[in-house]
């Protein structure tokens, strides 16, 4: 066993309330410069929807991520590395400017300027990239709350799962239904990036599993744009340099959560250590479809296990790190209690952001103009409002997102939120009967205790229980190549110079 | 006077720019060392020139290569009259693939709004030496009958006086026009390698093909492993 520390990721979709200000805090630290204005680090999507870059989840149309050959994995973008390299002058499965937006701002300016007319002077767009008045087609979030849903949410492409009669039920007004998916990078154990960079430039960080793009050695052969399965990595046009989410590592090293976490209004993020077993990482990468959540729940090791503890500290993890991991809000939900699971298994990439799949809207009917809910008191849904057998995204949609379409694996996790739900209003509002509560906790799967827990850490957890993070070895990094108080001195900010063109 | 100057001097100046220079860029701004592809701005133009540029130019520049490392091999293959017609022919496809694949990201250098905004004037420059360059290639090719016997004849000891340090330029002074032409644009466009995209050429990835796909690095160790 070869024990490694992952820095990772929980998402609570049930939490998420799409206002974006994650992704405005990151844009606002971090791609606001020329070249990267189209990009969206952080972005959040509708679902169902086409997403962004448009149809992203579709391989078919930009090879991203891993498939199984025989026993062996490729990148899906390459017969073979020689293959891959042949299309290295023109990148066949590359998603351009247009499949994500061509950035804007507005012409205020002519507000002051324009002469004196009979018409109120406008501000027209103009493009980020040319400078020149253009017309707005898209933006990255153009679909929001289905917004365009006959073009957008219509096209999802997990919507391919579902029956011909489950996608027209979808349209249907009162049946309508939609939640959130922020993503950012996923700081996968098996990266598509990395694997398909033929410079070598991406890279893996031993100690946190953080997944960097090197500036320096980035030749823009762009092959990571078209590797990543979730259009994690963008290129700047203006630099010439792929550039992707580094999960705010300056901050990270000071002790502070990324700033998408940090700023997330609906508290839906979660931030700790995962201990797991780099030496298995092709093995339950290479797994049969509808065993991958489980493939990938096996690997992530016990951090409380002295055997565990022990093999750790032999690969040099420290104790704080281990202190850290046995504190994970992570490890509870993906491991522990197995509420959280990965997006999109069946790239193979081994994801480590995860998602606690959002509770679903039962189905519900419009009687004379009103929202009616007796058919639903009658069928003993109410007062929770949620059942698994009547919800209204069909599971296999989530099934799709979540587990590689083992729908089984997405049940036992409604199953668990659903108890908890119900226990915890049965034991505070007390309007349902304890036969409920207990068959609810049963068909969970749950003790009182971890029933509780769970609640804790969804909805009343503070700061630092979100967020535990591990001492990134920041000081040590440096004391290792030059002596810290010269390094303070030669450096402040990293760069120097400006990552811009020059010859 | 302009004879020595150009075809005994200004190859070692070509030469020493490209080394000095790119040694210089290479330490001092390792950041510019980039293709600057721009096919994220524009897509289907880029296809049918760079496709075309790139494998044409590479076939040609291999072709050459081969021609200057044996030569007495590439003549004999010549001296049955259906192989030089089949060594002239796909030469000179190669040739014309080349240059279709230039004048197609000239064109779209300039038709592409979104392009112009990240050209040069170094792209510029550069991308007008390699049209003269690719132009005077294929006239020679055309018009010179034929090319790949007499570069055996001239071009091949010329450039390994050049090698060894004792040009001997009487080899080439009395080329036509468009075939000194196509020698000194050669120079050009090697003394233009590190002030340009062209230092692209020296990051061919070959390390692709051995290292392992995953790539971690520690702080502390050493090892870079998958
Ligand atoms: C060694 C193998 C080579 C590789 C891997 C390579 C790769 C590339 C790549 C990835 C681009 C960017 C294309 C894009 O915009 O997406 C590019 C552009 C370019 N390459 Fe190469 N190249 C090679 C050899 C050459 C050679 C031998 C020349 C000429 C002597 C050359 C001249 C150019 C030029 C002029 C451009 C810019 C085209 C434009 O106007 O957009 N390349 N190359
Ligand atoms: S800030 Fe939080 S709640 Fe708001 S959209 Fe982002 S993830 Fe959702």
């Amino acid at each position: 066993m070869d024990i490694r520390s992952q820095v990772s990721m929980v998402f609570h979709l049930d939490k998420c309330i799409g206002c974006h200000t994650c992704s405005v805090a990151c844009k606002n630290i971090w791609t606001d410069r020329k070249g990267t204005e189209y990009m969206w680090w952080n972005n959040v999507e509708t679902k169902p929807g086409t997403g962004f870059p448009t149809l992203w989840e579709d391989q078919e149309k930009y090879k991203g991520g891993w498939e199984k050959k025989g026993k062996d994995l490729r990148l899906k973008m390459h017969g073979s590395k020689t293959g891959g390299l042949a299309n290295i002058f023109y990148n066949p499965n590359m998603p351009n400017l247009d499949d994500y937006y061509e950035p804007w701002t507005y012409d205020y300016k002519h507000l002051f300027t324009a002469p004196e007319g009979d018409d109120q002077p406008t501000a027209r767009a103009i493009s980020l990239i040319t400078g020149k008045h253009m017309e707005i087609e898209a933006g990255p979030n153009w679909d929001d709350d289905l917004g365009g849903s006959p073009v957008y949410a219509a096209n999802d492409p997990n919507l391919e799962s579902l029956t011909e009669n489950e996608r027209l039920a979808l349209n249907e007004l009162e049946r309508v239904v939609f939640f959130y998916l922020p993503r950012i990078c996923n700081h996968c154990l098996n990266p598509g990036c990395v694997a398909s960079c033929p410079a070598g430039a991406i890279y893996k960080r031993g100690e946190d599993g953080i997944v960097l793009v090197s500036q320096e050695k980035c030749r823009a052969w762009r092959m990571c744009i078209t590797g990543c399965p979730y259009k994690k990595t963008y290129y700047n046009w203006g630099s010439g340099k792929s550039e992707k989410c580094i999960l705010c590592y300056p901050r990270l090293e000071s002790g502070e959560p990324p700033a998408c976490f940090h700023a997330c209004v609906g508290r839906i993020r979660y931030l700790g250590v995962l201990l797991y077993d780099a030496d298995r990482i092709k093995e339950i990468a290479s797994v049969p479809e509808d065993e991958l959540v489980e493939a990938q729940r096996s690997i992530l090791q016990d951090p409380f296990d002295p055997e565990i503890i022990a093999l750790a500290k032999a690969n040099g993890i420290s104790d704080a790190t281990l202190a850290s991991a046995r504190n994970s809000p992570v490890y509870k939900f993906v491991k522990k209690w197995k509420l959280a699971l990965p997006l999109h298994p069946e790239f193979r990439t081994v994801p480590m952001l995860y998602y606690v799949p959002p509770l679903l809207p039962v189905l519900a009917a419009v009687k004379d103009g009103n929202y009616d809910v007796t058919e639903i008191a009658d069928a003993g849904l109410a007062p929770m409002l949620s059942s698994l057998e009547k919800a209204r995204v069909p599971l296999r949609f989530l099934a799709s997102l979540f587990a590689a379409g083992n729908a089984e694996k997405v049940t036992a996790v409604y199953r668990k939120l659903i108890a908890v739900r119900i226990h915890m209003r049965a034991s505070r509002v007390k309007d349902i009967p304890e036969a409920e509560q207990k068959e609810a906790l049963a068909q969970g799967n749950l003790t009182v205790k971890e029933a509780e827990d769970i609640w804790r850490l969804t909805s009343m957890a503070t700061f630092d229980e979100r967020f535990v993070l591990p001492p990134l070895a920041r000081e040590v990094a440096v004391e290792a190549k030059v002596d810290p108080s010269t390094h303070k001195r030669e450096v402040g900010f990293g760069f120097k110079k400006a990552g811009e063109r020059k010859w | 006077m302009l004879d020595t100057l150009l075809f005994a001097v200004f190859p070692y100046v070509a030469v020493a720019l490209a080394v000095v220079v790119g040694f210089y860029r290479y330490f001092s701004d390792r950041f510019s060392y980039s293709s600057l592809s721009s096919q994220f701005l524009e897509n289907r133009g880029l296809f049918w020139g760079s496709v075309s540029w790139h494998y044409g130019i590479l076939a040609i520049l291999l072709g050459h290569l081969i021609g200057f490392l044996i030569p007495r091999s590439v003549l004999a293959w010549n001296g049955v009259p259906w192989r030089l017609y089949v060594l002239e022919a796909s030469a000179l496809m190669f040739g014309i693939l080349t240059l279709w694949g230039l004048v197609v990201l000239i064109i779209r250098r300039f038709s592409s709004a979104r392009i112009r905004v990240v050209t040069s004037l170094m792209d510029i420059v550069l991308l007008v030496v390699l049209l003269v360059q690719v132009v005077a290639g294929v006239w020679t090719a055309i018009f010179y009958r034929w090319g790949s016997s007499w570069y055996a004849g001239f071009a091949v000891p010329y450039l390994w006086s050049i090698i060894k340090f004792s040009p001997d330029i009487s080899l080439v002074n009395n080329l036509p026009f468009m075939v000194k032409l196509h020698i000194i644009g050669a120079y050009v466009i090697v003394g233009l390698i590190p002030f340009t995209r062209l230092v692209h050429l020296l990051s061919f990835p070959f390390t692709y093909f051995w290292r392992p796909y995953q790539v971690v690095i520690w702080n502390r160790r050493k090892e870079t492993r998958g």
